[in-house]
């Protein structure tokens, strides 16, 4: 029984220990990286061993099974991953990194719980855990300019995280009116009674919606460039990564939901996806901060993971499990490298990129290779997720919608490449050289090695996600 | 797969791939400017020696593909690990290899920053051109297609000239931009024939829309590539941009991807799409040809007129494929080789003043005939070459194309014979200003004591070998693809005869 939800355990332990040393008087920034990386690691291993575990708990409102054990897996990497990319907290004071690591743990085991949860009180609950927890870690960013930008940010991401929040519990009061369970496994056949009132779909469409907003998809995606630009690096490095994992897996349960004929629901996330992909590469390319640029690829990328869902049948589901994990990967490669690049936290531009293959070679490298895999350019995972997903959606007959997908990632590959033109091709013109540690270079070319490994070697990784998803369905 | 003979034994292709990128692995390693340069030139010469033994194996009396590996890649979606050679890939495989050392050579000392990182890109260039003439699995052929525009990119990026930005970034994008539906395309013909295996995908009568459909994108990516007029554009700015072996590379193996791709795939896959649409094709290989002879002409800068000249000798190729009879085709192929030789030669030699006036000025250029005479002899067989001058390599290419073109269409062989001569004028212009030039020459003495050393003449005799090679005896290469044209040949007269509706209206 413990067993299957160790990886949670874990993290709660670690929520506990950073809430014990944050009564401490002398905060120690080594003692604190370490144990946060240490939870990091125990809890990765945790993920590892529950992999095969099945149970269903606390009155069947608790769901373990290969599906919710893989993407806790997926989440206990980018968690190891983020913890290591961002272990030096350059622009947290010490005073407060206890509670940062307090909370950031807090938000993981909200995401963990998130997956497993297949009731919809549980899954409200594990979701604004995992929100309320992300929402402090944003106003944690110390105030350098004065200009009290973190501010901004932390208030603009609780309103919008609260709107879509009431228009999910909207949906799931619709849900309940219409089936009287808060089940998910009785919700299915409930809805299929109901399927020609379009209240079903509606109510399904409402709950969507709090998970587009996670996921950051058009129009949903308001909150994007100034979270992005007025946390810290290392805060956006999290909140640009993992719970997208976490909300991806939700996408996948509730579209199983949806009753009867679903041609509404694949139009509607057809055109979403188009506008966010257009919408995110045409304003990407004028952007000069690298965090809000990495914020609109990322809504472009949100659109392309929905030709995945549109599908509606299991190798999409799946496409778009080996795409969101890809793309986390990517992006915490390219945040690694903004938060060692950074010198005392702030904001870098493009330009400050600038030299950095002599300044740290290694760095250069991963911003390289991520940002080429962002791009979708073979043999990297962001290439081969796009592929299956094109592939997948012209299986199902959408060609226009693949061939103006095609066309992005025609217009995305400039922006990229503006970045990586500074990391390779320009002078450091006096810019200081990076020093990272031991720990952050292993992690580094173990990020480099998984973005090209599993973009050259998918058929495994996309066999596992792939029963995966038929555990569920 | 009854289209493959599979070689058991040593994977030769594999091998060939894998060993460049092996070598740029440790030179990640061990970065030492010397070793570096030792370390690549020794890499890239046991690939060549190792290519060579392709010919000694190589069946030439059958047009299937050979030295073929087969493996399991992705078996959810059908994709395999396909490698093969067949007449036509496997001179492009040659020349691939064998252009690569003497790049490295003439890099010896032009290239002096980043030197390790330099040698990189070069193997990591390797590894995709040879994995891509080698493909098979349209998967994997896609892999190495777009995989290339990084190291592409990186040498013209790094190592280019004042405008590298502007012309590394062009190059990069209008060469994605080109190929995206490309990909859509290779993904709708899989839904088609539910396989990525290239020979399982030709000859199959799918509709004559789905087929100009594909075949549009088809064109639109490899006519980038090759470049035709008016999608040359990108090409003068990252020929004259790229440090020497970048443009060596980029004239001699990447042009070559857009004719190979057409004859691999728009014929085979899309033979009813190609009769239909090759009369505009000729229209715009003609245009091509009298444009790149005609710009050629005006330029100032020497790399310049070496790139549009490049335009002009790529329309010659597109001609002699879309004329679609076994004479042309085999024209095209090698002429697709003179080009790689020759205007890889030329590049190669520009570079040389280069690197010993800093200008790549015509008129800094003029009258050095005087001071450097190895020089300009290995120029004067190179220009000659290059505007078909008989006994030398291009004319056999240039002759077999019009020979065929004539055979198929009089006025269009007429309308191609002024871009021959364009080419005789630019280029002897050329000639005459270094060689000669006027009576008020720039003082060139200082370049006395600085004719080729040995380690240039060792980049150029072998292009100059093949040069007379190819003129004097072009048998041998003849006989390694002619039954692979043959056979794409045959089948599209097939095809042809099949649908004579769409027949009557080729060439009218």
């Amino acid at each position: 029984m413990a067993m299957a939800i160790l990886p949670e355990l874990s993290l709660l332990t670690a929520v506990l220990a950073f809430f014990v040393l944050s009564l401490s008087k002398d905060l120690n920034s080594e003692q604190i990286k370490n144990t946060a990386v240490g939870f990091g690691f125990v809890t990765l291993f945790c993920t590892v061993i529950s992999l095969h575990q099945q149970a269903s708990m606390f009155f069947g409102s608790y769901q373990v099974d290969l599906f919710t054990q893989l993407f806790k897996l997926m989440i206990g990497l980018g968690l190891f991953f983020v913890l290591i990319a961002g272990q030096n907290l350059k622009d947290i004071e010490l005073s407060v990194r206890p509670e940062y690591y307090m909370f950031f743990f807090l938000s993981c085991f909200g995401l963990m719980t998130l997956v497993s949860s297949v009731e919809l009180i549980t899954l409200f609950v594990s979701l604004e855990l995992s929100s309320f927890a992300l929402f402090l870690l944003v106003p944690m960013r110390s105030d350098q300019q004065g200009l009290r930008i973190q501010m901004e940010a932390g208030i603009k991401y609780i309103l919008f995280g609260v709107i879509a929040s009431g228009f999910m519990l909207y949906g799931m009061s619709y849900i309940f009116g219409l089936t009287g369970t808060t089940y998910l496994k009785d919700i299915l056949p409930g809805l299929k009674n109901v399927a020609s009132q379009p209240a079903a779909l509606f109510a399904v469409i409402m709950v969507l919606v709090g998970f587009f907003y996670k996921l950051a998809l058009f129009p949903m995606h308001f909150w994007v460039p100034d979270i992005y630009q007025g946390a810290s690096n290392e805060t956006t490095g999290f909140v640009a990564t993992v719970p997208k994992l976490a909300a991806v897996a939700l996408l996948i349960r509730f579209v199983l939901l949806v009753p009867g004929d679903a041609h509404i629901l694949i139009t509607l996330l057809i055109v979403l996806a188009l506008c966010s992909m257009f919408y995110g590469n045409l304003i990407a390319l004028v952007q000069t901060d690298v965090k809000r640029m990495l914020g609109f690829s990322g809504i472009a990328h949100a659109g392309f993971i929905m030709l995945g869902l549109l599908t509606m049948e299991a190798s999409g589901y799946a496409t778009a499990m080996y795409y969101i994990v890809g793309y986390v990967f990517m992006n915490i490669a390219c945040f690694m490298v903004l938060s060692n690049v950074s010198q005392q936290g702030e904001n870098l531009a493009i330009e400050d990129l600038n030299g950095l293959h002599k300044r740290q070679p290694l760095l250069a490298l991963v911003l390289a290779v991520s940002l080429f895999a962002l791009a979708g350019i073979p043999p990297f995972i962001g290439f081969m997720g796009e592929f299956m997903l094109l592939t997948g959606a012209l299986r199902q007959g959408y060609l226009l919608l693949v061939i103006l997908a095609a066309v992005n990632a025609g217009i995305a590959i400039y922006y990229y490449l503006s970045v990586i033109r500074a990391a390779y091709t320009t002078d450091p013109e006096g810019r200081p050289d990076v020093q990272i540690d031991g720990l952050t270079k292993a992690a580094g070319v173990i990020l480099m090695l998984l973005i090209a490994l599993m973009g050259i070697l998918p058929s495994r990784i996309v066999a596992l996600a792939d029963s995966a998803v038929r555990a569920i369905m | 797969m009854d289209s493959l003979i599979i070689k058991e034994g040593f994977p030769l292709l594999s091998f060939l791939i894998f060993f460049p990128l092996a070598g740029a692995v440790v030179l990640l390693f061990f970065n030492g400017e010397k070793f570096a340069r030792y370390w690549t030139l020794a890499i890239t010469l046991i690939t060549a020696a190792f290519s060579i033994s392709l010919i000694t194996g190589f069946d030439t009396t059958t047009a299937k593909f050979q030295f073929a590996e087969v493996h399991n890649w992705i078996p959810q979606l059908n994709i395999h690990y396909i490698l093969g050679v067949d007449g036509i890939s496997i001179l492009m495989v040659l020349l691939s290899t064998l252009i690569m050392p003497l790049c490295i050579l003439a890099s010896w000392r032009y290239i002096k920053t980043r030197v390790s990182q330099f040698m990189f890109s070069m193997l990591i260039m390797e590894v995709s051109m040879i994995g891509l003439f080698t493909s098979l699995d349209f998967v994997l052929f896609w892999v190495f297609w777009e995989f290339m525009l990084i190291p592409m990119y990186l040498l013209i990026a790094v190592w280019g000239g004042p405008r590298k930005d502007y012309a590394s970034i062009k190059f990069f994008i209008y060469t994605l931009a080109g190929s995206v539906f490309l990909l859509v395309a290779i993904i709708a013909l899989y839904m088609k024939t539910g396989t990525f295996f290239i020979p399982d995908m030709m000859w199959h009568h799918y509709s004559m829309t789905f087929q100009i459909l594909v075949f549009l994108a088809f064109f639109l990516a490899f006519a980038i590539k090759v470049p035709m007029f008016p999608f040359h554009t990108w090409l003068p700015a990252a020929h004259v941009e790229a440090p020497t072996a970048g443009s060596v590379i980029l004239a001699s193996v990447l042009l070559k991807m857009g004719a190979y791709g057409m004859l691999r795939f728009c014929l085979p896959i899309t033979p009813q799409a190609t009769f239909l649409l090759a009369p505009y094709i000729l229209g715009l290989s003609i245009a091509g040809i009298i444009y790149g002879g005609f710009t050629a002409l005006a330029q100032h800068d020497m790399k310049k007129l070496v790139a549009y000249s490049s335009v002009g000798h790529m329309g010659f190729v597109t001609l002699g494929i879309f004329v679609l009879n076994i004479r042309s085709v085999e024209g095209a192929i090698i002429q697709m080789l003179n080009h790689g030789v020759t205007t890889g030669a030329l590049f190669l030699c520009v570079g040389m003043i280069y690197e010993r006036t800093h200008s790549r000025e015509l008129r800094a250029a003029t009258g050095i005939g005087r001071y450097m005479p190895w020089y300009v002899t290995f120029l004067t067989f190179f220009a000659l070459s290059s505007f078909g001058f008989p006994g030398t390599n291009s004319f056999i290419g240039e002759f077999l194309i019009l020979a065929g073109t004539f055979q198929a269409n009089k006025f269009l062989a007429l309308a191609a014979i002024p871009g021959a001569v364009l080419a005789a004028a630019y280029m002897l212009r050329m000639l005459q200003k270094i060689v000669w030039g006027g009576t008020n020459n720039p003082d060139q003495s200082y370049l006395k004591k600085h004719d080729l050393g040995i380690r240039e003449i060792a980049t150029l005799a072998p292009l100059l070998l093949f040069v007379f090679w190819i003129g004097l005896d072009p048998q041998p290469f003849l006989d390694l693809m002619h039954h692979s044209v043959v056979n794409l040949i045959n089948q599209l007269n097939f095809i042809q005869q099949q649908a004579p509706h769409v027949a009557s209206a080729f060439m009218r």
